[in-house]
């Protein structure tokens, strides 16, 4: 990013904090937090510790950053190294992303920057000269209602079996969601337990022992209407209506061949989350309120109603912004169609050209 | 505060009140070091350690059996504490949780004896903050209480997905309810050993001491580990080094991979000796198995796909594109 843009999004960013610090959730036990940020053009910023909401307010109108994060645990001294720091627990937060659901659409707004002759072309994969592309994706409202489905079916998993209080979804931002499970006889799980809850949620490793078959068979085969992972596999895989073939069927068709059923399950009721995030519990994750310097949008709160990410976090302003851009794909944003471009110097509104910049198609009219 | 009868210290030893029983019934711990009338304890105390150590489980001497089950484990920590042998405490820890294991299982899963089952659930509230209740057919724990112990299993059925989960509470049976708290109670039972001061190196303890110490060495073991092993393997030799359990499958990935590198049960074995349920004559027998495999050819190291299933992949960088263990550095160089 040439150091005009990185200066575009940072004054951009900074009107966005000073008009709107309110929107900046700051933490429970904000004391006990680790901050990061990531200032334009240069690296990130860590183990920072902010004593009220106050100077987090302070911190983010001063630095104008890019990204801004804080940690899920609460320590003894957040501005200490990581070994020194004292956990004291950690907020349960889900990750959801829109790229690990291998959906249909994904190919078609996928495009990439070739590192070599700079040409930027839609789809992914190395340039016509042969040259490696960088690659970025300007996800649609079908990938957003999908990642909120997988958000929806880790909810149910979390109130029904779990009985994991209150909830709060958040759009981080991007491409996915984050919930945050602040219920706190979870905090105190360590990265191990959180692997094994993650796999719960996305019905993974399920023997066919879970769904009441022995070694030798059935022995106590799953009801519908059962709480938990039960209930699910006999709606699944023996429905009232036909339980006794299915049953039958199943024990006939021998083990091997049921657990390949219970492993098909995985994808079609199991949330899909991001394992690797969600079981770390020393890890900072983007504030509440703060904007994402991948599309410039912010992560904004999503209640269980209609919620359309790529107009409620789309929160920069619509000054007109005079940008050249070669994207290649059209996007919406705020119910406006932009793009594609071919090199043209447009005239788009703030967040538009913000957007386009942040994903490298598109830089500011010097 | 849960009030324990002279029954229940005999079966749980390691609480607080049996400290109390010592003084209640008039003796100090100098006495059972000078006194020859009960130099019977201080016999069985060692005796106690000794059965541990080799794997067993205490079973008290008939006669006196409920003051010699109490005062025995009294004095066994003590000489532990002045042994100051990490080995043997976390043997002797163990073989105490798994007896208390069996004694806590019959109390929790007793039909008739409602007191029974109320003073194991008291027992496991106030050793582990945790809430247990009865349901019509088994018990439940709270979800998050479940996950920070069954976590550190490795056989699929303790996997949260294959239990029956309602409404934030995990359905166990009792037996299975206290084979989760084996190593808490161990944990427990070796914090209050070697929290506890340091006695003075008095008071006719010296000849047990020092047979505590001899057998202790037993169980030193110089292990030489290569760079070259792969985090799997490298993870393994880490948990049998450290005392704790590693799961069946575990044991056979380590077995076969080291035998697979040209090493036989003289080398293979020693890696074992810390483990809890050691038993030399078990483990050379599974070893000669394992080499003689199937059809004379030994068994070969399970691949990374089946160790990843079985929670044993701890994979690095260094790890990529791999798809069996054997394949680790190869080519590096």
């Amino acid at each position: 990013m040439s150091p005009q843009d990185a200066a575009f999004l940072e004054a951009a960013f900074r009107k966005y904090y000073f008009e709107r610090i309110e929107s900046v959730e700051a933490p429970a036990q904000i004391e006990g937090r680790e901050f990061g940020y990531a200032p334009f053009g240069s690296g990130m910023v860590r183990h920072l510790s902010v004593r009220s909401a106050g100077q987090l307010s302070a911190m983010l109108l001063e630095n104008a950053p890019a990204d801004v994060y804080c940690s899920n645990a609460v320590y003894d001294f957040p501005e200490a190294q990581m070994s020194h720091k004292g956990w004291k627990g950690a907020e349960l937060i889900f990750d959801v992303d829109a790229k690990d659901l291998d959906l249909a659409c994904r190919p078609d707004h996928a495009c990439s920057r070739c590192g070599s002759c700079g040409a930027a072309f839609a789809g992914a994969g190395p340039c016509a000269c042969g040259g490696a592309a960088a690659r970025a994706s300007f996800p649609c409202r079908d990938c957003a209602d999908a990642a909120r489905k997988e958000v929806g079916k880790l909810l149910g998993i979390l109130r029904d079996d779990l009985d994991v209080g209150e909830a709060s979804v958040y759009f981080s931002g991007n491409e996915g969601f984050h919930v945050h499970a602040g219920d706190p006889a979870y905090a105190q799980l360590d990265s191990r337990a959180r692997a094994e809850l993650c796999d719960y949620v996305s019905f993974r490793g399920a023997t066919p022992e879970s769904a009441g078959f022995g070694r030798d068979g059935p022995v106590d085969v799953a009801e519908q209407g059962e709480p938990g992972w039960r209930g699910r596999i006999a709606s699944a895989l023996f429905p009232r209506s036909r339980r006794r073939e299915a049953i039958k069927e199943a024990a006939s068709a021998g083990r091997a061949e049921l657990q390949k059923k219970l492993d098909g399950l995985s994808a079609q009721l199991g949330a899909v989350i991001d394992h690797r995030v969600t079981m770390d519990v020393h890890r900072i994750f983007r504030l509440p309120g703060t904007l994402n310097s991948k599309s410039g949008m912010a992560k904004v709160p999503c209640g269980p109603g209609r919620f359309n990410p790529y107009s409620e976090a789309c929160l920069l302003d619509d000054e007109p912004v005079e940008v050249r851009s070669d994207c290649p794909l059209r996007f919406r944003l705020k119910g406006r169609s932009f793009g594609p471009y071919q090199g043209d110097l447009v005239t788009v509104p703030r967040y538009a050209a913000a957007y386009m910049v942040c994903k490298g198609f598109a830089t500011v009219r010097h | 505060m849960i009030r324990l009868g002279r029954d229940e210290l005999a079966k749980y030893p390691f609480l607080p009140d049996a400290g109390k029983y010592l003084a209640d019934q008039g003796f100090t711990l100098e006495d059972l070091g000078t006194d020859p009338d009960l130099a019977g304890f201080l016999e069985e105390a060692v005796r106690r350690i000794e059965v541990a150590a080799d794997g067993g489980i205490y079973g008290p001497p008939e006669g006196n059996p409920l003051d010699a089950a109490v005062f025995s484990f009294l004095l066994a920590a003590v000489l532990l504490r002045m042994a100051g042998a990490a080995t043997l405490v976390r043997r002797f820890s163990l073989a105490e949780a798994r007896r208390a294991e069996r004694h806590l299982g019959r109390d929790l899963g007793s039909m008739q004896d409602g007191e029974r089952k109320r003073l194991a659930v008291g027992i496991i509230g106030e050793l582990f903050s945790m809430q247990v209740e009865h349901t019509g057919d088994g018990i439940a724990i709270r979800a998050p209480d479940y996950l920070a112990r069954a976590s550190r299993f490795h056989e699929s059925e303790w996997k949260l997905v294959n239990r029956r989960v309602d409404s934030g509470r995990v359905l166990l049976s009792a037996r299975e309810t206290v084979r989760l708290l084996r190593a808490g109670i161990a944990e427990y039972i070796s914090g209050r050993i070697t929290s506890a001061p340091a006695p003075p190196r008095a008071g006719g303890f010296e000849d047990a001491v020092a047979r505590l110490e001899k057998l202790a060495a037993r169980f030193h073991v110089p292990t030489a580990q290569s760079g070259e092993y792969p985090p799997c393997i490298k993870h393994a030799i880490k948990v049998l080094e450290k005392g704790e359990n590693l799961p069946h499958s575990g044991r056979f990935m380590l077995a076969t991979y080291l035998i697979g590198r040209g090493q036989g049960a003289e080398q293979i074995a020693p890696l074992f000796c810390n483990a809890p349920d050691y038993n030399e004559r078990v483990t050379r027998y599974q070893l000669g198995q394992i080499m003689r495999g199937r059809d004379g050819t030994p068994y070969s190291c399970p691949s990374c796909e089946k160790i990843k299933r079985d929670s044993l992949c701890f994979a690095t960088r260094e790890c990529d594109g791999i798809r069996h263990p054997a394949q680790f550095g190869a080519g590096r160089a």
